[in-house]
């Protein structure tokens, strides 16, 4: 038996101040080491806003007139008109991948690992959001660093830096959404027709592809439906935060979703009120 | 001296299916509880209790003396798990996977490196530090969970049928690894299993089926009670006979 075998083990000190931060760090760090390992993945969310800004937004310029509206202050081309929309649909996808993973790592096992963590369980899930959240922003820039060779850009480059507060919300938005949705799901099944029901449905019933104005020309109860769509809010706020400006409604629904969808991925995850609730308890048979 | 785990009058249901009836039962520190059900007889849910994945709404689950509904995070840092699932990430190497755990209980990236290595030569892997898990057997994979699981020095480890899926040579060597852990750190081992020959004569063990304790004691003392010589005999024996009433705790 070698020296080092024969180290005790002492016990770790359990639950230290300093530890939420390790624990932190070490959670957004295993996220990282998985997302650089799934190349496919990266390239897929690089990809997808790319099909839409190079063939979708070239194909529809000249349908599509846009016209003069807040935050722009003169005739802007239909890509950038689209671009905040296809930023919040990179988020919105990775909201939802992460918790796809989580629905994965449950089936697998590694949600228990986590779940074991002597940390409390509000924290292990704000630290995997944490987590989505760096992901899905090294995305988005990935998408802004392409999309300014075609000329996609805010009139000030200090837009990429006011616009990095505006991601961390709604990435912070979508991945409670996604977190609070996958402890409803146990298979993954359920989970991949749950992404068709809700990605599309939310992206294209919202201000990413057309301003309201125009929906409410058309349909005045699609313009409500895109209301009070949570990733209308999402996309204005990145909108105007890339013009160094805040949108006061979209931020506040933004902010208020975030709490309400982290509230429910909490409760859900709590062993005493979700997943016993659901799954039983002591009185479960009588 | 507190046991590493006392498990005192739990129940769980599903649905209309009682998983556990009045459970109790206690492995102590530096001894190997062999809890042993078929499948079905409750094992995996009374493991999910104690790692608190459900809550038990009634009796009291304590590791080394910490209630783990009341408080958590003291009876939490003091348990190491294997679960019957694998829970390693492929993807990532052997070292990778033990640092994630390490942070999982707030251990910095220095001491955890230490705690790796020291934890990966107590299953004799430490060699494997830098291979991915994917490169791995199954029963190296095993011994890489229990290395895991001993990261932050726990005193008690749960291992909820380890040997499922192993060859013979595999599952002898995990059960030497881990009695000789015993051995070595002093911990308690509670170890679920279906398979009696893993039972050894110094080693307590309780028998659970459909949701019931319906015997504890040695292995003499099971063979004594089945008028067998065998325990795998006297295990299909007990599990025949009326659950044993609820004792006080001890």
């Amino acid at each position: 038996m070698s020296a080092v075998a024969d180290v005790p083990l002492r016990p770790h000190r359990g639950v230290t101040a300093s530890g939420y931060l390790v624990c932190l760090g070490g959670i957004v760090w295993r996220e990282s080491l998985r997302f650089l390992h799934q190349r496919g993945r990266f390239l897929s969310a690089l990809v997808r806003p790319l099909v839409w800004l190079f063939i979708f937004a070239a194909g529809f310029r000249a349908t599509l007139g846009v016209s003069i509206i807040p935050p722009y202050e003169t005739y802007i081309l239909y890509e950038v008109y689209i671009a905040p929309g296809l930023m919040a649909m990179i988020q919105l996808f990775n909201g939802l991948q992460s918790s796809l993973s989580m629905v994965y790592d449950r089936e697998v096992g590694a949600m228990r690992i986590l779940l074991v963590s002597p940390y409390p369980r509000w924290f292990l899930l704000v630290s995997k959001l944490v987590a989505g959240i760096a992901v899905s922003l090294l995305q988005v820039y990935a998408f802004l660093l392409v999309a300014y060779f075609w000329d996609v850009r805010p009139d000030d480059a200090m837009g990429y830096l006011y616009v990095l507060p505006a991601l961390i919300l709604t990435g912070f938005m979508l991945g409670a959404m996604g977190l609070a949705m996958s402890s409803v799901f146990k298979q993954l099944e359920n989970f991949a027709s749950v992404m068709n029901f809700v990605i599309f449905p939310m992206f294209f019933a919202s201000s990413a592809l057309y301003p309201l104005w125009r929906v409410q020309q058309s349909s005045e109860w699609l313009y409500y439906i895109c209301t009070y769509n949570p990733f209308t809010h999402a996309v204005e706020l990145i909108r105007f935060a890339l013009y160094g400006q805040i949108e006061w409604t979209a931020l506040a629904v933004v902010a208020g979703c975030s709490a309400v969808f982290l509230t429910a991925a909490v409760l859900a995850y709590d062993p005493s009120t979700g997943l016993t609730a659901r799954r039983g308890g002591p009185d479960a048979a009588k | 001296m507190t046991a590493a785990l006392s498990v005192e009058g739990v129940t769980h249901a599903f649905g209309s299916k009682k998983a556990l009836d009045d459970v109790s039962l206690e492995a102590p520190a530096g001894a190997f509880t062999a809890l042993v059900g078929q499948n079905g007889a409750g094992k995996t849910t009374l493991f999910s209790l104690i790692t608190r994945l459900y809550n038990n709404r009634s009796g009291s689950i304590r590791v080394l003396g910490y209630d783990v509904r009341r408080t958590p995070a003291k009876a939490l840092s003091q348990l190491g798990v294997v679960f019957q699932a694998r829970t390693l990430d492929l993807e990532l190497t052997v070292q990778q996977n033990l640092l994630y755990h390490a942070a999982l209980h707030g251990i910095g990236r220095g001491e955890a490196k230490r705690r790796a290595e020291a934890a990966l030569t107590r299953v004799n892997l430490a060699e494997r530090a830098k291979d991915k898990v994917r490169a791995l057997s199954g029963g190296q994979m095993r011994r890489v969970e229990i290395a895991r699981a001993l990261l932050h020095g726990p005193s008690l480890l749960l291992l909820d049928e380890p040997t499922t899926g192993l060859d013979i040579g595999s599952r002898r060597t995990l059960l030497e690894e881990v009695r000789r852990l015993i051995q070595q750190d002093g911990i308690g081992v509670l170890w679920a299993t279906h398979l009696t020959d893993e039972i050894a004569a110094a080693d307590r063990v309780v028998v659970l089926h459909q949701g019931k304790v319906m015997a504890r004691g040695t292995p003499q003392e099971l063979c004594a009670r089945a008028k067998t010589e065998d325990v795998g005999a006297a295990f299909m024996s007990i599990v025949g006979e009326t659950p044993e009433p609820r004792k006080a705790s001890a």
